[in-house]
Order: C-alpha cells, then sequence, then structure tokens
C-alpha cells in the first residue's frame, strides 16, 4: 500500500488550470520532495490530499484512504503544516495543542504534547499566549499542531520559510528523526539545498503537471556534469546554445565533463574573449531544476 | 492511538465556549449593561404613558422579557458569526477542517457554543433588571419561555453561523448584523406591544419571525401573548429547521470553507 497515492488528479480555479493530471505515489516511510516555482500546483495538490479542496476529477489515497469518501480514515493518517504562519490568538501553545487533539478525538494527550513541546522546544513557552510568540515558534507550534495526532503521513508545505538556520536545523533534526522512525514525509520547499540533503525522491511539478520524478540521486546524475561560471563581456558563438543561465555579464555554462573546459578555453582564447572571472561548479539540484523548468518539453521520470 | 467518538465535536464546543469567555467582558458583561441601559431610558420615559395588555402588566415587566429575548437572540448570532468570520480572515479555520470533523460536528459545536453564550447572557439580563420588575419572577409559564430561548438562540446561533461562512470580510457580516438582524429585532416588539402599532405595522410585524419569538417568550411571563403560543412555537421550530437543514447542507459540501 501506497502512504499517498494521487491519481490523474486535476484542479481547476476559474481561468487557471491549477493542476493539470496529476499521478503520484509515495511509499510508506519515504521522504518525497514535491518541487516547483510558485504556482507550480504544489499547494493545491497538499489541499486536495487534505481535504481543504476538491479535485475537479481523479482521486487521492492517503494509507489507502480515499481523501472524500473515507475521510475520517484519510485525515486521521495525515498530518499537514500548512504554509500560512496562521495561529487562534485567544489560546496558549499548550491549549492549542490539546484543541488540535481533541478534534481528533484524542483524550488525556498531556505526556505526548509535553514531548513534542520538549522536541520542539517550546517548553518554557507552554503556556504562553500565540500572539507573544515569535515567527520561528509559531512555525513549531504549527508542527506540533500537525503531529499531535501522531500520523504516519506528515506533509510539510514549506515549513522553513522565513526561519532562521539554526531553527532550520533543529527543525530538519526533527523531522528526520521522525521519518526514522516510519513517518512518510512529504515536502515542499523552496530551499533546494534542503530538498538534496533531505528527500530520497523528488517530483517537480510545474503549470499543474508533474515534469520530472526520480531518486534525488537519478536526478542529479542524470543532469551530471559541471558548470562553468563565467564572467566575460560576451560568450563564443558556438557556445551561445550551451549558456543555462546569464545575468548581466555572469554565464553559466554547462559542460559535459572537464575535457570540454579545455575546448571551452580554446574558445574563448581563438575569439579573444579577456576572462575576467572563471569558476567551476559541481552540479547541485538547483541547476537540475533550472533546467527542468526552463526546458518547455523536459519530462523525467524513472 | 484510540479516537473517542464524539470527542471532535466536544473539544470544539469546548473551544468555542472558552473562546468567549475568555473576553467575557467583551461578550457577557458589556450586553448585560446595554440591556440594562435600554430598560432604565424606556421604562423612565414610558412608565405610566404606555398601557399593556389592558394595563394588567406594566411597562418594565413588558420591557424585561424583550430585552432578555433580545440579548439572547443578538449574542448567539454575534458569537457563532464572529467566530467564523474570525477563523477565516486569520487563516486558523484551517485547524478544524484538517481534522476528522464532520459537517453535523461543526454544526452542533459552533450552533451551541453560540446559543450558551446568548443564554448565559440572557440570564444575566434577567438577574440584573429582575430589580426593577420583581413580579415577573412568578412567571405561570417558564418551559414555554425556556423553549423559546432555546429555539431562538438556535435560530439565531444558526444564522450566524451561515453569515460567518457567507461573509469574506468583516464589513460584509457588520453590513448582515446591522441591517438585518438588529432591525429585525427591534422592530419585534421588545419596546412595545404590536397592538399598539396601525394595522399596516401589525400585518407588517406578523411577517417577522423575530416577533413570534418574543411574543412567545413573554407569554412564559404573563400567560398572555399577541399570537397563540402553541402557533408561534411551531412558526418558530419551523424556522429552526428550514435554517438548519440549509446551513448543514451548506456545510456538507464545504461552500466557503473548503474550495
Amino acid at each position: 500500500m501506497y502512504a499517498v497515492e494521487v491519481i490523474d488528479v486535476a484542479r481547476r480555479f476559474g481561468p487557471v488550470q491549477a493542476l493539470a493530471g496529476i499521478d503520484l505515489a509515495v511509499g510508506e516511510g519515504e521522504f518525497f520532495g514535491l518541487l516547483g516555482p510558485n504556482g507550480a500546483g504544489k499547494t493545491t495538490l497538499i489541499s486536495i490530499l487534505a481535504g481543504l479542496t476538491r479535485a475537479d476529477r481523479g482521486s487521492a489515497r492517503i494509507l489507502g484512504h480515499d481523501v472524500i469518501a473515507d475521510f475520517r480514515a484519510a485525515r486521521r493518517n495525515l498530518g499537514v503544516v500548512p504554509q500560512e504562519l496562521v495561529f487562534d490568538p485567544f489560546f496558549s501553545v499548550r491549549e492549542t495543542l490539546e484543541f488540535q487533539a481533541g478534534y481528533f478525538g484524542l483524550r488525556n494527550q498531556r505526556a505526548w504534547i509535553d514531548e513534542i513541546l520538549h522536541h520542539l522546544d517550546l517548553t518554557s513557552k507552554a503556556n504562553a499566549n500565540m500572539r507573544s510568540l515569535s515567527g520561528g515558534m509559531k512555525r513549531r507550534v504549527l508542527v506540533g499542531q500537525a503531529l499531535v495526532h501522531k500520523p504516519p503521513v506528515i506533509v510539510l508545505d514549506e515549513p522553513t520559510a522565513g526561519v532562521d538556520v539554526e531553527l532550520r536545523q533543529s527543525l530538519w533534526g526533527f523531522i528526520r528523526k521522525l521519518n526514522r522512525d516510519g513517518h512518510t514525509i512529504i515536502l515542499t520547499t523552496h530551499y533546494l539545498e534542503e530538498a538534496e540533503a533531505l528527500c530520497g525522491r523528488i517530483a517537480m511539478l510545474k503549470a499543474g503537471r508533474v515534469v520530472a520524478l526520480d531518486s534525488t540521486q537519478n536526478l542529479l546524475s542524470r543532469f551530471a556534469g559541471i558548470t562553468c561560471r563565467l564572467v566575460a563581456d560576451r560568450v563564443p558563438a558556438s557556445w551561445r546554445a550551451r549558456v543555462v543561465r546569464e545575468d548581466g555579464g555572469i554565464f553559466h555554462i554547462g559542460l559535459e565533463s572537464y575535457g570540454e573546459l579545455e575546448q571551452l578555453l580554446a574558445s574563448l582564447r581563438a575569439e579573444s574573449i579577456a576572462i575576467v572571472e572563471l569558476a567551476i561548479e559541481e552540479t547541485d539540484l538547483e541547476q537540475v531544476f533550472l533546467k527542468i523548468m526552463r526546458n518547455p518539453e523536459t519530462v523525467v521520470s524513472a | 492511538m484510540n479516537a473517542v467518538i464524539g470527542h471532535g465535536w466536544v473539544t470544539l464546543l469546548y473551544k468555542e465556549l472558552l473562546r468567549f469567555w475568555k473576553v467575557s467582558f467583551q461578550t457577557i458583561a458589556a450586553p448585560i449593561l446595554t440591556a440594562l441601559l435600554y430598560l432604565l431610558i424606556f421604562s423612565h420615559v414610558l412608565e405610566g404613558r404606555v398601557s399593556v395588555y389592558d394595563g394588567r402588566v406594566t411597562y418594565s415587566e413588558f420591557l424585561v422579557p424583550g430585552l432578555v429575548m433580545m440579548s439572547v437572540l443578538q449574542n448567539s448570532f454575534a458569537n457563532s458569526s464572529s467566530s467564523l468570520i474570525q477563523s477565516k480572515i486569520t487563516g486558523n479555520l484551517i485547524f478544524v477542517l484538517l481534522p476528522p470533523l464532520s459537517a453535523l460536528d461543526l454544526f452542533a459545536a459552533y450552533v451551541l457554543g453560540a446559543m450558551v453564550r446568548g443564554i448565559v447572557v440572557g440570564a444575566g439580563v434577567f438577574a440584573v433588571t429582575l430589580f426593577f420588575a420583581p413580579t415577573l419572577l412568578a412567571m405561570p409559564h417558564p418551559l414555554w419561555a425556556l423553549a423559546f430561548a432555546l429555539l431562538g438562540s438556535a435560530i439565531l446561533a444558526i444564522l450566524g453561523l451561515l453569515a460567518g461562512m457567507t461573509a469574506d470580510k468583516f464589513d460584509q457580516l457588520a453590513a448582515f448584523q446591522n441591517f438585518i438582524i438588529v432591525p429585525l429585532t427591534f422592530l419585534s416588539g421588545v419596546f412595545y406591544s404590536i397592538h399598539s402599532l396601525p394595522p399596516f405595522w401589525q400585518a407588517l410585524s406578523h411577517g417577522n419571525p423575530f416577533f413570534y419569538m418574543i411574543d412567545g417568550f413573554r407569554y412564559g411571563f404573563f400567560g398572555v401573548s399577541d399570537i397563540s403560543p402553541a402557533v408561534s412555537l411551531a412558526i418558530v421550530a419551523a424556522a429552526a429547521v428550514a435554517v438548519g437543514a440549509l446551513t448543514l447542507k451548506l456545510l456538507a459540501t464545504g461552500w466557503k470553507l473548503r474550495t
């Protein structure tokens, strides 16, 4: 059985086709990344899994439970950390977590809530009103709320947006531990180095479609190679097509191997282009992401 | 972990109660004071000048049940509507949309929470105004009064839920409250018996659903009413079922709450 299964899910909002038929299956225990530019449909997809949005067609299941027909079981198995920093200003941190457990029908969760507070470094704030918390603390309470019913599947929608480095590290430590304990994690993030470090498998969405779906390793090696970062007033004509990114006089040129670097240098010399600066970078997920997103034809799958 | 059946909506009800209790100066004490001011001013001006039920009832005695019921109605509406719109606008409504709470769970929690606020404020108004009309304590039909208070608060709690779902901004909700709920309560015979009105306005008042709630409620205190209490009860109960069914149906489709 899959932790999350999405079959041909489509959703349109007025003129915008937010999702144009998505198929995805995430296995139990995976750490799965959902990447894509703003407006690619990541949050819409998560909302459909959570029952916040209905799909126009297709179906979605959490551990085999349909999110509409069997919504109680589906929601009980799913914890969602929403993207927006929302909170109820009437209540304290502990009340917020107790209510959330109660909504799932759970009573007497004090010990587990204490444990969550401890892991999220919120123990000293347990009785503080939500309003008095910093943004990072509110974010951690949202994570706590998603975990309070011990869901086997946890979805985090950009959990580290606007969170400082130290907190990000401790948050990831905690999420990694949950994953080791058997929880399935689905993550969306704009920090691609985070996705690269954490996710075993990645789906990239673009304009409501899956344009890449593979293990992080395969994605990296498929686009393996090096990038030459060149600062110069122009690029040799024969290398124009190889420029993957250009900002001002900075050209990022994709190379298959170090052997190609010699050819590039020869071309520069032949056309008498002065090198202001030159650096070599290994491929990272960000470059893979940019390559896939820039090429309208690319569809990569395992 | 073992979920306890029914604990979900009970928790939401408890949250709703705690929400208004934490700001009880604003949600309980303030409306009681407002009702008391109405009583002081209107009875000062009108006591002895207005004859009600052929002079069997003083104006203060007549006014108190009207003020009690008006407070019940307005506060029931205010509670569910403001709770929902605040949750919608701040975005924390997601906390009750993510758990496995059904439409009926949400309905029961929001409506009962709002009814409790309405009844508590109404009881408070009754307690402080009793001083000005002590004879009211010897009410001949307390169960009739209770039935109308419960049904009236339920209807307004449901309307509040509906208004909270419908409104996208505080402004729209305030318009609903100030242009519909307040005029209907004020013009329902809180401050006067509709028999004192010209025939046209009397007939028009019969089209105001709030009139039946207040008239029936008064029957509990005086054993006298403009309309037979059984008829009023039937009308009010039918209205409760109608708005309840509509709201439950909208909740079940996720209208304006789930996209």
